[in-house]
């Protein structure tokens, strides 16, 4: 294997993990400020339980988020040499903004909310949760923004003296259009996944008949929370598709395993995908026009084929498209079951099939999320930056052994935290407040 | 591309950050290397994980802006030094994962032999960065063999040579007495506080003994002292770093342990300060021919990039040490018993 693929194979594994504990702590850190500043409003001393149940179930989860972060950092520079020599200049200051505007204040306050208990106001110590999820909602903003810029860069200049990308309007990288639509995208990905984790967990409890009292309330606040986004993030989705269509129309085809250049294009339901030949073997449910419709906002717009591209500049079809078929195919789920809950919120006792669905449907957000960041990052490729620089050309020049060595210890480091984390959550999310008395 | 004083700027930012890193993380990593060893009970353990509980995270935080500023200011340093250094900085990594997980997991389960799992995860995690990250900068001041490309021409264990080594257990001697005088802050009972004041006390010989070797082996293994014939005015650099060292034992005698602390952070304050000044204008020497080394000339960002990262810091990092300042101030002070979590 040589030192592209493999570096591939690393960053992929150290970020698909570490995102598997990220959307958590972007959702649950709200949540969990959500519970304490009710039991300041209302003085039930079972929003305080709540606050600090979801809390330590919060801190279990940050934790491995804070630390397979680091390796995250570094990366770049370990394994992509010459992708950050050639545009460090706006992806380095982007990273570096996030740690100085983002980190600091989640770790610090993460500290000040978990010793802070007796030492600080009720006021203030909600407020330390406060700034915690705005120290890691901030973070996603400029680590998604660093993203959208390899996706669609903005604001640089090529400087050939120096062949590196320049800087030349800050402004435009911020608000890149691109960008804002994978903020939301992934914040509400993240809530959604945060509210189902609150609603599965509060299920099992409730179908378990243990605290049950308890749990209705932090069901209640999660079906809403869960219902509200899951809307969101539907509709927000084809607005992200169509700005995918415009400016990656190559990912939008893989995405849709759309070989032909089409007017009119279907939208297919599902369909197995033969790349050598660049055909679908079979094509399920059809659905006239909706590729155009939704890609376009004209039934008969003209969609591109991935036959425009050279094979040399296509994504992978396969695996986006059936990342992208799945993921969708979640979201649906995820809509109506949260609707369901939403209508069911103040009575779930009653409703043991929805508790089940509930209890069942917690690891599905996680899945779906990955299946997302595939669709993203896979459907950028062959480009580490998009049509300006190729993966290919990007790796470092460290022997093959060196990144054998870092990917097997991490690897095997990683499925040992993952297990152990996995442990811990389970145990005390089963314990319910007896894990915080 | 032509100077401009963004890139002096920036190189005085990027010493502060590491500096900071140091100074702040480097305690942590002392309690982490002592407490296998000396810390005999469980209560004693407990209350050490606790003494830096509040604070490690943060304080990591540094080391992740050093890296992030290097990305952002001078990339091509960054691009350079961490694929030449990939195995060792890799290996950083990993016990820093171990050392954050260590102290998150450790009292999540009621089990002596979970705990004492953990307390040596705990130590190797820490000791591997704090020698290591010392090893790396023994050779960043030596010269690293880098060739035109800026591509490693050495082997791994070249890097582990006599001022390599020196260098890794002078960072290990700082954050020993470093996490020692902490613990004679935080710790209660004055029998703990003693305890730990005097371990601090004989570590402290160990470092006055390391640094004037270290002192003396840089004049014949690196070029560091040459910037300080040529500017004179730099030697408050390494006056302020000595001055800082004697403080700290006579502190320790009066008991007044915050002073000491704040003459051992000065000490590695300073000394990181006399490494920075040493390399100017260079951050990534060649050891193979001096014009292949990395410079803040040669390896910053476009004026642009400098300009919105100063303003970006000039913001915010009062900011956070004013915040940073508040949680020490309010979560610093010694524990009481029962406090342990």
């Amino acid at each position: 294997m040589d030192a592209v693929l493999l570096s591939r194979l690393q960053f992929a594994m150290t970020s698909m993990f570490h995102f598997l504990f990220v959307p958590l702590t972007l959702g649950l850190s709200i949540l969990t400020a959500i519970f304490e500043y009710l039991y300041i409003k209302t003085g039930d001393e079972d929003y305080k339980t709540a606050a600090k149940f979801w809390g330590k179930l919060f801190l279990i989860n940050f934790a491995l988020g804070v630390v397979t972060g680091i390796t995250l950092e570094f990366q770049f520079g370990t394994n992509w040499r010459y992708y950050s020599e050639f545009m460090g200049d706006i992806f380095g200051s982007l990273l570096a903004i996030e740690a100085t505007l983002a980190f600091f204040l989640e770790s610090t306050f993460i500290a000040v909310w978990f010793f802070g208990w007796n030492k600080l106001s009720k006021g203030l110590h909600n407020l330390a949760m406060w700034l915690v999820a705005l120290g890691s909602n901030i973070s996603a903003y400029w680590i998604l923004t660093a993203n959208a810029w390899m996706q669609h860069p903005v604001g640089y200049k090529i400087n050939e003296e120096l062949g590196r990308a320049e800087l030349t309007n800050f402004w435009a990288v911020i608000t890149n259009s691109y960008a804002i639509h994978e903020v939301l995208h992934t914040l509400s990905a993240a809530y959604i996944l945060a509210g189902f984790f609150v609603l599965g967990i509060s299920a099992y409890h409730i179908l378990r008949k243990t605290h049950v009292e308890f749990f209705k309330k932090s069901f209640r606040v999660a079906a809403v929370w869960t219902a509200v986004f899951t809307i969101f993030l539907i509709f927000h989705s084809h607005f992200q598709a169509s700005d995918v269509a415009e400016k990656q129309p190559e990912k939008l085809a893989a995405m849709e395993a759309q070989w032909e250049t089409q007017r009119g294009a279907p939208w297919l339901v599902f369909a197995i995908v033969d790349e050598a030949n660049e055909r679908n073997t079979l094509e399920i449910l059809p659905i006239p026009k909706l590729l155009s419709l939704l890609s376009y906002h004209d039934p008969n717009a003209e969609v591109k084929g991935l036959k425009e591209w050279p094979r040399d500049e296509r994504p992978p079809v396969a695996i986006t498209f059936y990342s992208f078929r799945f993921m969708v195919f979640l979201g649906l789920w995820f809509l109506i079951l949260s609707i369901w809950a939403y209508l069911k919120r103040n009575e779930p006792e009653r409703h043991p099939l929805l508790l089940k669905l509930l209890l069942w449907t917690i690891p599905l957000p996680y899945i779906a999320i990955q299946f997302g960041w595939l669709v993203t990052e896979v459907g950028r490729q062959p480009w580490i930056v998009y049509r300006i620089m190729r993966v290919s050309e990007a790796a470092s020049p460290v022997p093959v052994s060196f990144i054998w060595i870092s990917f097997i210890s991490l690897l095997v480091l990683y499925a040992i935290l993952g297990i152990v984390d996995f442990y811990l959550l389970a145990k005390n999310a089963k314990l319910g407040p007896d894990a915080v008395k | 591309m032509e100077g401009n004083i963004f890139q002096v700027i920036w190189f005085i930012i990027w010493g502060l950050l590491w500096a900071m890193y140091f100074v702040l993380d480097g305690f942590d990593l002392g309690v982490g290397m002592l407490l296998p060893f000396v810390a005999k009970d469980e209560r004693e353990r407990k209350l050490a994980y606790t003494a830096i509980g509040p604070f490690w995270d943060a304080n990591e935080v540094w080391l992740i802006t050093a890296g992030g500023a290097t990305f952002a200011a001078f990339p091509k340093t960054y691009a350079v030094m961490f694929s030449a250094l990939y195995l060792p900085l890799m290996l950083i990594l990993i016990a820093l994962i171990l050392r954050g997980v260590a102290l998150e997991f450790r009292n999540k389960v009621e089990s002596p032999f979970w705990r004492n799992v953990w307390d040596w995860v705990f130590f190797v995690g820490s000791f591997i960065p704090a020698f290591l990250l010392g090893v790396a900068f023994g050779n960043i001041f030596k010269g690293i063999p880098i060739d035109q490309n800026g591509i490693f021409q050495g082997s791994i264990l070249s890097l582990f040579n006599v001022y390599g080594l020196l260098t890794g257990l002078l960072f290990v001697s700082f954050f020993l007495v470093h996490g020692a005088v902490w613990l004679s802050i935080r710790l209660p009972d004055k029998e703990l506080k003693k305890k730990y004041a005097n371990l601090a006390m004989k570590l402290w010989w160990v470092e006055l003994v390391i640094a004037v070797i270290f002192l003396i082996a840089t004049y014949f293994y690196t070029d560091l002292w040459n910037n300080y014939f040529k500017y004179v005015w730099l030697w408050i650099i390494p006056l302020l770093t000595v001055v800082s060292l004697l403080l700290i034992p006579v502190y320790l005698k009066k008991e007044e342990y915050w002073k000491a602390w704040f003459a051992s952070a000065g000490t590695i304050f300073f000394a990181t300060y006399f490494g920075i000044g040493g390399l100017y204008p260079r951050m990534f020497p060649s050891s193979i021919d001096p014009s292949y080394s990395l410079t803040i000339y040669n390896a910053s960002s476009s004026l642009l990039t400098l300009e919105i990262m100063t303003i970006v810091v000039i913001i915010f990092v009062p900011i956070v040490l004013a915040y940073t300042f508040w949680v020490y101030k309010t979560f610093g002070q010694e524990l009481s018993t029962g406090e342990e979590y």
